[in-house]
């Protein structure tokens, strides 16, 4: 949170009003052109055929009935089913990975720590694009050919996500885990008693992160799917924006259905996510 | 490790060095590997071992399934063929065209909601809007609001009395179009209007992330600073020059280098845009086929596993050079606040 006051603030000269009403129309032209696709999609998504061919920008009454159709269109609640469920056992599974060894690597010593997390940072470097089509041959010989393992388990573990965990397990106080070795307690229950409790903000980031990741996933579930059954939302619905592609009022009222859950989701988890992307800078 | 078990067990209130606890006994030793064996066998398998297994892909012919070891011809096929030279083309006019743009419209506005301003929280709210979106959902959306007949863009234009474009399905480059409303006939070239329809998405998208980033920045630089310039009769754009600027210089250097990468690995927009509006993933006529674009067609859309492979590890030599080359600058031109 910024309450510093700046140099602008400072002065109390009439020019500054003028000055503060341009700052203003710069903000919010800005807001407007950040929520100008949004605005138009949700109006469309309301529209009649006729109406979105004549080009009127304001519908003329609400055509709830635009969901209706779209929702029944294509298998939608399958998308959405499908999308939960990959993005929750993608999080259990990223923090379980994430949180074990974030505090091995934070607080414990065994042999050639270093080296192995140096090892894992390396793999930083590596892009997407490079392992994406050896991790589709993999996948096809284990038998995960358009199966909800295929788009869990290799999410399943970040570096990155083990990285902001162990810099915040090592802020933990080192007295604490003396004090409880005093009392004759196990690494595991420190861990789940202690630390766990103690990193709260960081790990919600984390299984922020892990989520939006996973919810935006797009071009792995696009190739390691074929059938309807297991595929996320966004797979579905670019098959439904290349097959509808006529209907715009339909294909807006599937993108609405798509987005606005998200808006919901970021203005409720807003300063958590707002200090993940501060603090980690980097998304997913 | 030269610790002595003494300090920690026998007494702990007189000790003061971190180094006091006995050095790793086996049974620690042996619960730290177990602690790091889950994430250890999930990244081993998807991330190293897939490392590995690219670059021995690329060193054969394989279609959907391995054929014979050809050594290094995937990588001589990338390097001659002129569709490798015209993905990195427009890769460089990506990189070129939204990076510095959407960085200096992001520190101005940045800038601005740093000022004490009202409503500032619920200006950030809305900048960040777009990033959380899935870039499928509102990339479809743009492309249906640059569509030529029913688009939003098209109707407002013509309102102004300027020419409809074709937009996502114009392969001309834009100072062509621009040369020829302007009747200039020696302006030619550039980015293809469908890239940079591409591009505008790009900078909506990233803006108010990029401003986010540079607030957090802005919150670290001192206040005594701009009151110790202020003295001495610094104006409000020498402050912004000599001291904003300066400061900011690591967030600068880190959000130009995520967006350069960013830009090299660039897909989904660009799939789900021209996807929607040609049917041509990186239409039309390849204008906007990048070189991660180029890798996906090699890959999904015919089955060259050899070639895309060897395409994905040029790219990766890529990014990694041009990583290298910036941290260089970085170490020159950024300067870091002790």
């Amino acid at each position: 949170m910024i309450s510093i006051t700046l140099p602008l603030g400072q002065r109390k000269h009439v020019r500054l009003s003028v000055l503060q009403l341009l700052l203003y129309v710069v903000l919010i032209a800005g807001a407007i052109i950040a929520m100008f696709p949004f605005i138009w999609m949700i109006l469309t998504s309301f529209k009649s055929y006729g109406e979105v061919t004549a080009g009127r920008f304001f519908p003329r009454e609400l055509r709830w009935h635009n969901y209706v159709e779209a929702w029944n269109a294509a298998p939608f609640a399958r998308y959405f089913l499908n999308s939960i469920f990959i993005a929750l056992a993608t999080i259990a599974g990223d923090l379980f990975t994430g949180i074990l060894a974030a505090y091995a690597f934070a607080r414990m010593e065994f042999p050639g720590r270093n080296v192995i997390f140096f090892l894992f940072l390396a793999t930083l470097m590596v892009p997407g694009e490079l392992t994406v089509l050896p991790n589709f041959l993999t996948i096809r010989k284990l038998g995960w050919y358009n199966t909800y393992e295929a788009q869990i388990i290799p999410f399943t573990a970040s570096v990155f996500h083990i990285f902001l965990l162990r810099q915040f397990f090592m802020g933990i106080p080192r007295d604490y885990w003396d004090a409880a070795l005093l009392d004759g307690c196990t690494h595991f229950r420190f861990l789940f008693s202690i630390v766990v409790p103690l990193s709260r903000a960081a790990i919600v980031t984390v299984a922020l992160l892990s989520f939006i990741g996973s919810w935006n996933a797009f071009l792995w579930p696009l190739i390691v799917t074929s059938s309807e059954k297991m595929r996320p939302i966004q797979v579905g619905l670019r098959s439904f924006v290349v097959e509808e592609a006529t209907q715009t009022q339909l294909m807006m009222a599937a993108a609405t259905m798509v987005i606005v859950p998200i808006i919901i989701f970021y203005l409720f988890t807003q300063r958590q996510f707002t200090r993940g992307i501060m603090t980690t800078g980097l998304k997913g | 490790m030269t610790n002595t078990v003494a300090g920690s067990t026998s007494d702990p209130l007189a000790k003061p060095k971190r180094r006091s606890r006995p050095p790793w006994r086996r049974g620690e030793a042996i619960l730290g590997f177990i602690y790091i064996l889950p994430a250890t066998v999930i990244l081993g398998a998807f991330h190293f071992w897939p490392m590995f297994y690219a670059v021995y892909i690329s060193l054969h012919r394989w279609r959907v399934i391995k054929q014979g070891y050809v050594g290094l011809a995937n990588y001589e096929w990338v390097l001659k063929n002129p569709k490798f030279w015209n993905a990195l083309k427009v890769t460089v006019y990506y990189v070129v065209g939204t990076v510095p743009v959407q960085l200096t419209l992001a520190l101005i506005l940045a800038y601005i909601l740093y000022q004490p301003i009202k409503g500032r929280e619920v200006f950030r709210t809305i900048y960040f809007l777009p990033y959380i979106t899935s870039t499928i959902a509102s990339g479809a959306v743009f492309a249906w609001m640059f569509s030529p007949q029913e688009g939003p863009i098209n109707r407002f234009l013509t309102k102004l009395g300027l020419p409809a474009l074709r937009w996502l399905l114009e392969p001309r480059g834009v100072f062509t179009i621009l040369g020829e409303y302007l009747h200039l006939p020696w302006l030619k070239g550039g980015p293809s209007l469908a890239l940079v329809t591409i591009m505008i998405f790009v900078i909506w998208f990233w803006v108010g992330y990029d401003a986010t980033i540079f607030l957090a920045g802005l919150g670290s630089i001192p206040y005594e600073l701009y009151e110790a310039a202020k003295i001495d009769g610094a104006n409000r754009w020498q402050l912004f020059r000599y001291i904003t600027i300066p400061l900011l210089s690591p967030t600068i250097f880190f959000l130009s280098l995520v967006a350069m990468i960013g830009s090299f690995k660039a897909f989904n927009h660009i799939f789900i845009m021209t996807d929607a509006s040609s049917g041509t993933v990186g239409g039309p006529l390849d204008t906007t086929t990048t070189v991660t674009i180029l890798f996906f067609k090699n890959f999904y859309e015919t089955p060259t596993y050899g070639k895309a492979a060897a395409i994905a590890f040029v790219l990766f030599l890529i990014i990694l050079v041009l990583s290298l080359l910036q941290n260089w600058l970085a170490s020159k031109r950024v300067f870091y606040m002790e």
